[in-house]
């Protein structure tokens, strides 16, 4: 148990080194153009590129530079974004926030929701239930986010009037401004969380000791809530970690739809205006983001299951 | 006679095709296999048969903003009304499912072609190639996906081959993964024991005794994740990192006219409408085909 935890995290230190590094080969290096004209416009004549070269230190050699760049990175220090006119860290930590919040909201609906129609339609597979939930679940994961915030939008807001059709928070924190942008999410991510409870519910429901537990005359209700569900929840529990990967992608398509000003917007903006430090560090705290919920998601499943845990 | 039938149906010729109508035969069976193999049908007819279909050019300017059913000055009714442009979004969502079922297509063969290399050598292989190959693929799968895309297409630029070099480095690992699984289940194999007995090369194996016989849950998975190609193409169309304009692209259209959909909710919504239909197709068939391969 142990050295499988120490084995996961140095996987995931390992991991976020090697990303840092494709990063920085990406968006420093001349690997995939000069980062000068990129950062200067395609009107910049040599002279002036030369010199943000010599003012921001490109032309050392590439792995000096890159040793820099991680050492700067680790001790906090960010640069400054080009568009915000700011640290970094200014800049990134309030969105953060936001999508924090939002993520949340999105979260404490499509979890219950999602394991509960999961349990539902486990608990007797092949059951008219079964299928319709099944076949909701697919119809949901088929709409991709931007087309049901536009199909949302559509209804609830032009039709209905009865939710505003952006979400900029101008005049503070309204939760009215917060359902849209979370419906979408939990809508298209929840069909997937569900599908795996099923599975994974089905897989138990047919398992021997539920038999015996049927067998010997115990009441159904306490035959699932008992004995099955403990079991059946620990597969889900891997997907809703990972889940979080999910929803940082789903939320830069939320947040640019509805203009909220939250991470994944940011992340979004950064790369149209080739804001290349902004980029980097939003893409290297969303990497993190992933990386150690996969880390808490794979070591959480082995305590959770005691087969593993005492092997 | 009844040994030359069965004969018939398992060598020569006959068995691609006889298997394709049986799984078809076995398909009927689930009508949300059916409602899919529709849809899918429909948009591929719509795609070939655009130049027929689509009432006016999907590029021409002729009338802005102009409402469902409304009739052109020219002649022509705009069945699904007009952009800000004056572009007919009919015409334009007809072209737009040949942009789609073009690209989106090239891309999942591409991924597949990838991860099925990386996949067959990781699997067969062990060893070093596996660990370093399962690293990689790790590595890539712990990105948040759209992150990965924004990232490859701000460094490389928007154009249709990029994406499809995007769409071939992101999936490739998680198809890797599916195939590597496949594949150590399949090689102990006794077919696969006597095809090395004979003397054939590796790649042989790998591509004659093993692929095939791995087919089933490729096919399922490649369903689902063509429907997943789409929607990325439809979600980097709707953030503006998606094919150049104006050909018509139905993220794209999206995009362009999002600042709008208060005010004209058709401009938006009936490329949605057209994007979300394709992709549930698939991911029926996806959900029939595992359903008969479930059966058997």
């Amino acid at each position: 148990m142990v050295t499988l935890v120490v084995k996961r995290i140095g996987f995931m230190i390992f991991t976020m080194i090697v990303v840092s590094l494709i990063l920085f080969l990406l968006l420093e290096t001349d690997l995939t153009g000069d980062p000068a004209a990129r950062v200067l416009g395609q009107f910049a004549n040599e002279e002036q590129k030369e010199l943000w070269r010599e003012q921001h230190g490109y032309n050392q050699p590439v792995m000096l530079r890159y040793v820099k760049w991680l050492g700067n990175f680790a001790t906090g220090n960010l640069g400054e974004s080009i568009r915000f006119k700011g640290p970094v860290a200014d800049v990134m930590l309030p969105r953060l926030w936001n999508t924090v919040i939002l993520g949340f909201w999105t979260f404490a609906v499509m979890i219950p929701l999602s394991l509960i129609l999961g349990v539902l339609s486990g608990m007797k597979e092949g059951s008219k239930l079964d299928r319709s939930i099944s076949v909701f679940g697919i119809i949901t994961t088929s709409v991709p986010e931007f087309a049901s915030a536009v199909i949302f939008s559509a209804i609830f807001v032009f039709t209905l009037k009865w939710l505003p059709g952006t979400s900029s928070m101008s005049g503070g924190f309204e939760f009215k401004q917060l359902i849209l942008p979370a419906m979408v999410l939990i809508v298209y991510d929840f069909g997937y969380v569900a599908r795996m409870t099923r599975a994974s519910m089905a897989e138990v429901m047919t398992s021997q000791y539920i038999r015996t537990a049927v067998l010997k005359g115990l009441p159904y209700r306490s035959v699932i809530l008992k004995h099955a569900l403990r079991n059946a929840l620990i597969a889900p529990f891997t997907v809703i970690m990972l889940q979080i990967n999910w929803l940082l992608s789903g939320v830069i398509v939320v947040e640019f739809f509805f203009a909220y000003k939250g991470f994944g917007a940011l992340i979004l903006e950064a790369s149209l205006n080739n804001d290349i430090a902004l980029l980097e560090a939003c893409a290297m705290v969303a990497v993190c983001v992933a990386v150690t919920t996969q880390t808490i998601a794979d070591i959480g499943y082995t305590f959770l299951n005691p087969r593993i845990r005492f092997s | 006679m009844t040994t030359s039938v069965t004969e018939m149906r398992t060598t020569g010729f006959g068995p691609a095709l006889w298997r394709a109508l049986k799984s078809f035969g076995l398909l009927r069976e689930s009508w949300v296999g059916m409602v899919g193999v529709f849809l899918v049908v429909f948009w591929v007819l719509v795609a070939i048969f655009a130049p027929l279909l689509a009432p006016f050019d999907p590029n021409a300017s002729i009338q802005p903003f102009a409402g469902l059913g409304a009739v052109s000055a020219k002649g022509g009714t705009f069945w699904l009304g007009t952009d800000h442009i004056g572009r007919d979004i009919l015409s334009r969502i007809i072209w737009g499912s040949r942009t789609v079922l073009i690209y989106a297509p090239l891309a999942t063969f591409s991924a597949y072609f990838v991860g099925i290399l990386m996949g067959l050598a990781a699997g067969y292989r062990g060893g070093w190639v596996d660990d370093v190959l399962s690293r990689i693929a790790d590595i890539i799968l712990s990105f948040p996906v759209l992150v990965l895309y924004i990232i490859i297409i701000a460094t490389i630029g928007a154009s249709g081959f990029n994406i499809i070099i995007a769409i071939t480095f992101a999936s490739s690992p998680g198809i890797m993964r599916i195939v590597r699984g496949l594949v150590l289940d399949l090689r102990n194999r006794d077919y696969v024991a006597a095809a090395q007995t004979r003397g054939e090369s590796d790649w042989r194996v790998m591509l004659v005794e093993i692929l095939p016989n791995a087919r089933g849950p490729l096919i399922v998975d490649a369903c689902l994740r063509l429907g997943y190609v789409i929607i990325t193409i439809g979600v980097l169309g709707f953030l503006g990192l998606g094919l150049p304009p104006p050909d018509p692209d139905w993220g794209g259209m999206v995009n362009e006219t999002r600042q709008m959909a208060m005010a004209f909710p058709h401009m938006t919504l009936f490329p949605c409408i057209a994007i979300s239909t394709l992709i549930l197709g698939f991911n029926l068939l996806a959900d029939g085909l595992r359903e008969i391969s479930l059966r058997d």
